[in-house]
């Protein structure tokens, strides 16, 4: 079969999924009752139309871009790393670590100290996992799930044994100091005189979201680490004639994937709640998942469907807020996403290949 | 520990192991046909949701068991559709029908009973009831053998009965029927099966199907039989337990049984005790919930014996042409 014009493959093909699923999320809302036009409005006047909801949306993308990257960097070596939300609550685990034994000064020497700390922690996490595949063939599907909840349990322990101040009752660690303290984004802009909301959650990590996307794109297009690990990727067998070790590159990539799931700890823990709460990753590990798929694996796809999926999760909140329809309609909208724009692929893919093949055939007679 | 507490902690055990062993039976029909699936969880809660909502409306339990298996029926094919009419990932499709079961259950449950995300409490025919065996009270005065009759064998919901039932059954469907052999075949080697006539797509199709009646059954049992109604979120990682259990058994229907008897021992244990001590030992019950997550890894790992998957799983068929 020919193939398609590489624009097609890269925006018509995710183009049309997301509309089906966007098509059919419209008839969910319909079939409960509730009005799509209006629920979309409203939506878009909580996400976009302040920036209130701009700074919240950027919050939860700057958590899927972290997320996406992970998953992305995995698929490029053929790894379906389902276990970034355990990365990431390791993550939170090496934030509230590096930011409670240490007493910092000022946030600046605090955050390099907190990536460090949280991608440690995740990309230890990920590497069981990763040394289980390349050297004993564990199928990492499995025993990532299993690690999501070997993660949640150990956690769990971690909070309500051994971390959590003796005064307090609540599963969850003290407050960090006010020196581990991250500008939000209203500080940052407002450095350049541009007024922007208070209340919002967004800091300073979104910034280090947006370099984890160009130094993705530099690893994976622009290094020999990268070839490597899409060589892997594409094929095991040609790697392995040409002298890549699929060994090393399983276990580096899941460090990579696991160091970028666990991440995300600085926005939410680190940068938002200034503690380490239970289940505070809120299944950003799975949105990931979605967000890769639709990105493509490219990390500018990556950040446009991390910003779409920040949309959805400040919309559905608004919406759960002022309508009756509640927030798991995003988890709906996700899962028809991840349906179309992942299993449902080819679905999409081979009538338009189809219909490609024959426009072509019709311009050369 | 008395006979008594011993047996009610084993009692338990029974009930907490029946969902996990539908559920891993249910997988193993399917990985066992080469078809992937970590939607067990998804498809598990649809059928308690719609199971409890319909057994709620109609009043009858029956209704709502039927329903239950028809949700997670649809939720099968879906997946059938994905992955082998369309050779989607198998594992993608896996992790969007957990996604939409989780939504979907709690925006209809609050859609119809307005209880946030709930259905509310069943009662009467409303729920599977625990049959008496017979001479169970009587039996009761025989010293040993009369107390484990009666609190152990006894006393449970016929779903409870009917999964025991389904491990000889799945036992004999997969390894003394002609479409058993078909079944295992297609896993290991569809193109074999191909070759020798036999339609690999609808093979494939009815494995998943077994597979969606099997999730429903334990679903149901979930909301009607074990618990009174649907809450969000009720099978709380069963399906992985369950996916967990089906590892652990080696994808064989026997050792299925004696996986989730295991694993839903260990799940008594934790609901019974908050923490156990051993001597100068404190065993966290954190320790108890993932002990069987932990043990999966070990076993993957191949340091206990090797567990090798069937060949084919995960992969669509291709015809040669």
């Amino acid at each position: 079969m020919d193939r398609m014009p590489a624009w097609a493959d890269a925006i018509l093909v995710p183009l049309i999924s997301l509309v089906l699923a966007a098509g059919l999320s419209a008839l969910v809302i319909l079939a409960i009752g509730e009005d799509p036009v209006a629920a979309v409005k409203l939506m878009i006047t909580g996400a976009l139309g302040s920036s209130y909801g701009w700074s919240n949306t950027l919050y939860y993308a700057t958590n899927f871009i972290f997320t996406g990257l992970a998953f992305a960097v995995a698929s490029h070596a053929g790894l379906f790393n389902i276990g970034s939300e355990g990365q990431a609550m390791m993550g939170g685990l090496g934030v509230a670590i590096v930011c409670l034994m240490i007493p910092w000064p000022h946030w600046a020497m605090a955050l390099p100290a907190a990536i460090l700390g949280s991608a440690v922690f995740g990309a230890l996490w990920a590497l069981i996992p990763g040394w289980l595949q390349a050297r004993r063939g564990s199928h990492i599907v499995i025993t990532t799930i299993m690690f999501n909840f070997i993660a949640a349990a150990f956690l769990n322990y971690m909070l309500v044994n051994v971390m959590r101040p003796e005064t307090s009752m609540d599963p969850a660690t003290a407050k960090f100091p006010a020196g581990a303290h991250l500008p939000t984004l209203h500080d940052v802009l407002a450095v350049f005189g541009i007024p922007f909301s208070k209340g919002g959650l967004a800091n300073v990590s979104l910034f280090v979201a947006l370099a984890a996307c160009v130094l993705v794109w530099v690893l994976i297009w622009r290094t020999r680490l990268g070839y490597e690990i899409r060589a892997l990727g594409k094929s095991e067998s040609a790697s392995r004639y040409a002298g890549i070790s699929p060994t090393r590159i399983i276990v580096i990539a899941m460090l990579i994937s696991g160091a970028l799931s666990g991440c995300m700890a600085i926005n939410n823990v680190m940068g938002e709640a200034e503690r380490l709460i239970l289940n505070a990753t809120e299944g950003a590990g799975f949105i990931g998942i979605a967000v890769a798929l639709m990105g493509r694996n490219h990390p500018f796809g990556v950040l446009l469907a991390a910003l779409l999926f920040g949309f959805l999760y400040q919309g559905g909140s608004e919406l759960a807020l002022w309508t009756s329809i509640p927030r798991e309609l995003i988890v709906v909208i996700q899962a028809l996403v991840i349906l179309f724009t992942g299993a449902l692929d080819n679905m999409v893919r081979m009538p338009l290949e189809r219909i490609f093949a024959w426009v072509r055939k019709e311009t050369q007679t | 520990m008395d006979l008594i507490t011993l047996l009610q902690v084993l009692d338990s055990t029974v009930r907490l192991a029946t969902p996990l062993l539908l559920a891993c039976l249910a997988g193993l029909f399917s990985e066992r046909a080469g078809i992937f699936d970590i939607g067990l969880e998804g498809k598990m809660l649809m059928a308690a949701f719609f199971s409890a909502a319909v057994a709620f409306v109609s009043g009858s339990v029956w209704l709502g068991l039927l329903a239950g298996i028809g949700s997670s029926l649809v939720l099968s094919l879906l997946h059938g559709v994905a992955s082998i009419t369309f050779r989607g990932n198998q594992l993608i499709s896996g992790v969007a029908i957990n996604f939409l079961a989780a939504g979907l259950t709690v925006l209809i449950a609050q859609s119809w009973f307005k209880e946030g995300g709930r259905t509310p409490s069943l009662i009467g025919a409303g729920r599977f009831n625990s049959l008496e065996l017979p001479f169970a009270e009587t039996l009761q005065g025989v010293p040993l053998l009369g107390p484990i009759y009666a609190e152990l064998i006894s006393g449970h919901t016929i779903l409870v009965y009917l999964a025991l039932l389904c491990v000889p059954a799945s036992w004999w469907l997969l390894y003394r029927t002609r479409f058993g052999l078909r079944l295992r075949a297609v896993g290991e080697n569809p193109a074999a099966v191909d070759a020798a006539g036999v339609s690999v797509i609808g093979l494939r199709f009815a494995a998943v199907a077994i597979c969606g009646v099997l999730c429903g059954i334990a679903g149901a049992y979930l909301a009607t039989a074990l618990q009174a109604g649907f809450v969000k979120d009720m099978t709380a990682g069963r399906g992985f337990i369950a996916l967990a259990a089906l590892i652990f058994a080696k994808w064989r229907p026997w050792h299925a049984l004696w996986a989730t008897l295991l694993f839903g021992f260990l799940q008594a244990v934790a609901l019974r005790y908050q923490s156990i001590e051993l001597g100068q030992i404190t065993i966290p019950v954190q320790l108890m919930d993932v002990l069987p997550y932990i043990l999966t890894v070990i076993i993957l790992a191949g340091f206990v014996g090797k567990a090798v998957p069937p060949k084919a799983g995960g992969e669509a068929y291709v015809k040669e042409r």
